[in-house]
């Protein structure tokens, strides 16, 4: 069987956003892998310790930076990394084309994809990809077990939480709670090195753009910032709601 | 036309169907404002829509009973390709942006995702969401003619109804197998506020101490001001309090008129759900608590002091 982890670099959240010229720019950030899609990487890598004729793939497409984020998953215990090498970054529904391409080339069982992107906040990838490849998907994914071709697991929906069967092939997307994800120790990083990383160009997928990024700005909302003094309890009580309903007006 | 999936619960016309309603006759787009109504007893729910929309059409069937993402994908595709829809109008709820991108592939349609706001510009729909933890607004323009739009739950304001009701058609679906089994559903019930729709939330964080402490402080504190309850993945993840009430990037987004963290350090991850909210409210007893920069009221103090303090005040008027 073999699984393929999506894995996207992403700005590390303790840094701010730089801008230039409109746009967000990155090119002097950390970067780090995307939180969420360690939950995957590290749940593929749970399944084959438990199997070990399964292979995990993992799989980027975008800047040729991303390689560092492939290599930090190589350093987890993946099997063999691919970059799809992407300049300007692509719309879901666009990426999902690359990603299924490589999904039917590469014969994938099982692929994981993070629940929400730590920069974009978007939720798509998972699902797009599922439908390219018409598999069923599980989105929101807090637990989950493999029993041969079945997979049996914990997510959540509107109302609250669901527990869930559906056959391989199938498309899950992670989230916290799923597992903790291990750090890549020193001799792995070493390992890592020499593992597999292909790169293809993201033009020989044929892909178009669906969306255009017109503009981008940083939202500063001005708060007041009005600082009262808690030593005494009554009294600062008594100023925050005077202020709340007299001031702000948005208590009665 | 211009297709809005509306969403529906326990009979009731979501307060995201008013919203996507009010982005529908703003955004410039021509034609009927057509509203789609899935489900199984339906009824009462199509004729709340027939006040919004130009027209409503209904599948009202038992395979439609529960939620699944194919089959969702699979309705809403076959009724925009037959209504010949240029603009498909989704709830950003779980389910919305679950099956959304489904749409878009089988529509071969561009997503705009979880957007705040909505406009066709010389015959190209454009549209603003946040990214980067929501510290960034971007404007990006949808390339084809037709176009998928999740719309981000309390960004816009509700449409009012209509004074007549619209006319209402049945529709025929052919819908897929489920492919994934349901074995149970839990749902998480509160007898509060939908931290969605609440003009006042109140949220707690590791601060309060333990689950106990969470109880007296902060839901005492809501109880007083008729608001909702919240909590940070930290208090969500120590298993004090259900995912349910969880906000912010992995939780969820509320923008109410007035935010209270107590005792909330004010990580990014946090912020990125609650700090589109009017006015914000800090109590913490580390003055260099990061949360201060983005309140327009802070208290440096316990909350174990200041919070029931709070609480007796409020009980004096
Ligand atoms: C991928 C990812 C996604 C995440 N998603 C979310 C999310 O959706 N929502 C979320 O909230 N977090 C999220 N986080 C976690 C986030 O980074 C923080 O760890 C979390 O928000 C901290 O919660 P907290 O403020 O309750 O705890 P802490 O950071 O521990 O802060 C507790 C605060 O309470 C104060 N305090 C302690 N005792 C008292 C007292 N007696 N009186 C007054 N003040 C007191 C302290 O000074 C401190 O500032 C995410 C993290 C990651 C990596
Ligand atoms: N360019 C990309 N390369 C690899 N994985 C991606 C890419 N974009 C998105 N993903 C995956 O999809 C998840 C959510 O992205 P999205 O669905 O676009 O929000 C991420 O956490 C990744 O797992």
């Amino acid at each position: 069987m073999k699984i393929l982890t999506l894995v996207r670099q992403v700005l590390d959240a303790e840094e701010s956003v730089r801008m230039k010229d409109g746009a967000v720019d990155l090119s002097a950030s950390k970067l780090v892998v995307d939180t969420m899609d360690e939950y995957g990487v590290e749940q593929a890598l749970r399944m084959r310790d438990a199997d070990a004729t399964i292979e995990v793939v993992a799989l980027a497409v975008g800047a040729t930076r991303c390689e560092e984020a492939l290599r930090t998953v190589l350093a987890m215990g993946a099997d063999r990394a691919i970059l799809v090498e992407c300049g300007t970054p692509l719309d879901v529904i666009a990426t999902s084309s690359v990603v299924s391409e490589v999904a039917k080339s590469e014969q994938i069982d099982l692929i994981f994809c993070g629940g929400g992107q730590a920069d974009w906040d978007s939720h798509a990838l998972g699902a797009a990809v599922a439908e390219r490849l018409q598999w069923p998907q599980a989105t929101w994914s807090s637990a989950l077990t493999i029993d041969g071709t079945q997979l049996t697991g914990t997510h959540d929906v509107d109302a609250g939480k669901e527990t869930f069967t559906m056959a391989l092939p199938a498309v899950v997307t992670t989230q916290q709670g799923l597992n903790e994800p291990r750090y890549p120790t020193l001799p792995n990083i070493m390992k890592a090195k020499r593992k597999e990383m292909r790169k293809l160009p993201v033009e020989s997928f044929g892909v178009t753009a669906k969306l255009k990024v017109l503009s981008a700005g940083v939202q500063v909302k001005e708060r007041r910032r009005t600082m009262i003094d808690g030593k005494d309890a009554g009294l600062a009580a008594a100023e925050l709601i005077n202020l709340l309903r007299n001031e702000a007006r948005v208590i009665a | 036309m211009i297709l809005i999936v509306a969403e529906h619960a326990n009979g009731k016309l979501a307060k995201s169907a008013y919203e996507m309603t009010q982005a529908a006759r703003d955004c410039g787009r021509e034609g009927p404002i057509t509203l789609l109504v899935l489900g199984s007893g339906v009824a009462p729910v199509a004729a709340q829509a027939a006040l919004l929309g130009d027209q409503v059409l209904v599948a009202d069937l038992p395979a439609l009973a529960e939620y699944d993402p194919e089959v969702w994908a699979a309705a809403v595709a076959q009724i925009a390709g037959e209504g010949e829809a240029h603009t498909v109008l989704i709830g950003g709820s779980r389910s919305g942006r679950e099956y959304s991108p489904r749409v878009a592939v089988k529509l071969d349609a561009p997503l705009l995702e979880d957007a705040i706001s909505l406009t066709d510009v010389g015959g190209d729909l454009q549209a603003e969401h946040y990214t980067f933890l929501a510290r960034v607004t971007e404007r990006v323009e949808a390339l084809g003619p037709v176009v998928v739009v999740s719309i981000k739950p309390g960004a816009l304001s509700p449409a009012k109804a209509n004074a007549a009701a619209a006319e209402q058609f049945d529709v025929e679906l052919t819908l897929p197998e489920r492919r994934v089994a349901v074995t149970a559903r839990m749902t998480e019930k509160s007898e509060r506020v939908a931290l969605a729709d609440a003009d006042i939330v109140v949220s707690g964080g590791r601060g309060v101490g333990s689950a106990e402490g969470f109880v007296e402080l902060v839901e005492g504190l809501a109880d007083q001001l008729g608001a909702a309850v919240g909590a940070t993945r930290a208090v969500v993840d120590a298993g004090w309090r259900p995912y349910a009430e969880q906000v912010g990037q992995t939780g969820k987004t509320v923008q109410p008129k007035v935010y209270v963290a107590v005792g909330i350090s004010g990580a990014v991850q946090h912020l990125s759900g609650m700090g589109k909210s009017k006015v914000i409210v800090a109590i913490n007893k580390d003055g260099d608590a990061p949360i201060f920069k983005e309140a327009d009221y802070g208290i440096v103090g316990d909350v174990k002091v200041i919070v029931p303090a709070l609480i007796e005040e409020l009980k004096k008027s």
